[in-house]
């Protein structure tokens, strides 16, 4: 794999993931639990799709075949999309979606807080709007998951669920492949294994703040980086990509 | 003939008609939106930066200034978005932070975020209306990607709060 490629992969992943994970919680619009989290949640959706369209944008321009950011959103099989697992989750109840949303906005916070210095300066400057709002994403889904996590005995024992059923999804986040060694070698993204660290450390002092236990189980779900994915993404995929399936071509 | 910086001074000032599409006191010069003027031959070049990423109303943005300067005989602009510098609320004129308060949105405090403050206190928002300083957070997000929802304890009004970003 030669750097240009290994530059289109890195950042396809970082817009894949922000493509299915805001399309995803987009799923809420209308049917939030309170008005103002069903805003606030579209409001981190819609964060989401506007750093997806920087990210596939630019990915495009790296692999110079003329694809847009809407030819790679709308036009790609599911095999092709490398983004985390966990992104495309279906959302449960509100705890499962504020403790997926915790889970990957630390990793999201730790990886964008890094690429802010990437020796890429297009995607520097991606990071630097990004950094900013993900921030406020870390900061409601954390505020969320320890409100809910020390709440009631009720939202205690399902918080307590959410995360044991998604912690087998949280390794696939930091997953590398051959991409990863040029990344790392120029400077342009950090070592996972470095992030990874740092996300355990934040998300073991959450945890223990939101009155919440560790999960125990260590067998991880793997296979975003070959395209491997959940029986969710073909769902989620139909719906996304209807408009171009159904009227090739179609704008508005 | 007139002389290049000349010319871009005179679209500066028109430039000062395109209002924000949400906020319609709001001028995007004063919002800092707009980051460079350029009029070389016979082509002007207007550049922006967006507020959010995804932020809806970039497009109308850039329809706006097409037209007021459509408008005044400038047949064609061209407007570029560009992504750096990423925009703060720090870009946000003197004369902006004041027209957002008269407007009943409490303005930004002059300070970009920081890992501080994420797990800090959040600052102290004054209301717009009846200016206590006795005021609660509703919700970090509001009705639109830059505002946060606010309440004031002492008048009861609840008000929109312009994010520091």
């Amino acid at each position: 794999m030669n750097l240009q490629e290994a530059r289109y992969r890195y950042v396809l992943r970082l817009g894949d993931n922000a493509l299915v994970l805001g399309h995803r919680i987009s799923e809420w619009c209308g049917h939030g639990p309170a008005l103002e989290e069903d805003m606030a949640i579209i409001n981190v959706s819609l964060d989401l799709l506007g750093q997806c369209r920087n990210l596939l944008a630019y990915a495009g321009r790296i692999e110079g075949k003329g694809r847009n950011e809407d030819d790679l959103a709308y036009l790609r099989l599911e095999k092709d999309f490398t983004n985390a697992l966990i992104c495309e989750l279906p959302n449960g109840h509100y705890g499962d979606t504020i403790t997926r949303q915790y889970l990957y906005d630390q990793f999201n916070y730790l990886l964008w807080s890094e690429l802010v210095n990437s020796t890429d300066t297009e995607l520097a400057a991606i990071a630097a709007k990004t950094i900013k709002e993900v921030t406020y994403h870390l900061r409601h889904s954390r505020d969320w998951f320890i409100r809910l996590g020390d709440g009631t005995d009720e939202s205690h024992r399902k918080m307590q669920q959410s995360l044991d059923e998604v912690w087998m999804f949280t390794g696939d986040m930091f997953a590398t492949d051959d991409s990863d060694a040029h990344i790392v070698r120029e400077g342009i993204g950090p070592e996972m294994a470095s992030i990874h660290t740092r996300w355990l450390d934040a998300v073991r002092a959450t945890v223990a703040e939101a009155t919440l236990n560790m999960p125990t189980g260590t067998w991880m779900q793997s296979g975003s980086r070959i395209g491997r994915h959940t029986e969710h993404m073909g769902y989620l995929l139909t719906e996304l990509q209807y408009m171009q399936r159904a009227y090739p071509g179609c704008e508005w | 003939m007139v002389d290049t910086s000349q010319l871009e001074a005179q679209i500066w000032h028109w430039l000062d008609e395109v209002k924000d599409p949400e906020i319609p006191v709001l001028s995007l010069i004063d919002l800092g939106v707009i980051q460079e003027v350029s009029c070389a031959d016979g082509r002007t070049e207007v550049v922006i930066i967006p507020t959010y990423s995804g932020c809806p109303a970039m497009k109308e943005m850039e329809n706006d200034i097409i037209k007021v300067l459509g408008a005044h005989g400038v047949a064609d602009a061209k407007v570029q978005l560009r992504l750096s510098p990423a925009w703060t609320t720090d870009m946000i004129t003197e004369r902006g932070l004041r027209a957002l308060d008269e407007y009943g949105i409490a303005p930004p405090p002059k300070a970009t975020a920081d890992k501080g403050f994420l797990l800090g206190k959040p600052h102290m928002v004054r209301c717009p209306q009846c200016k206590s300083g006795n005021t609660e957070m509703i919700s970090q997000f509001g009705s639109t990607p830059c505002k946060a929802l606010y309440r004031c304890v002492d008048c009861r009004e609840p008000f929109d709060h312009f994010k520091c970003i």
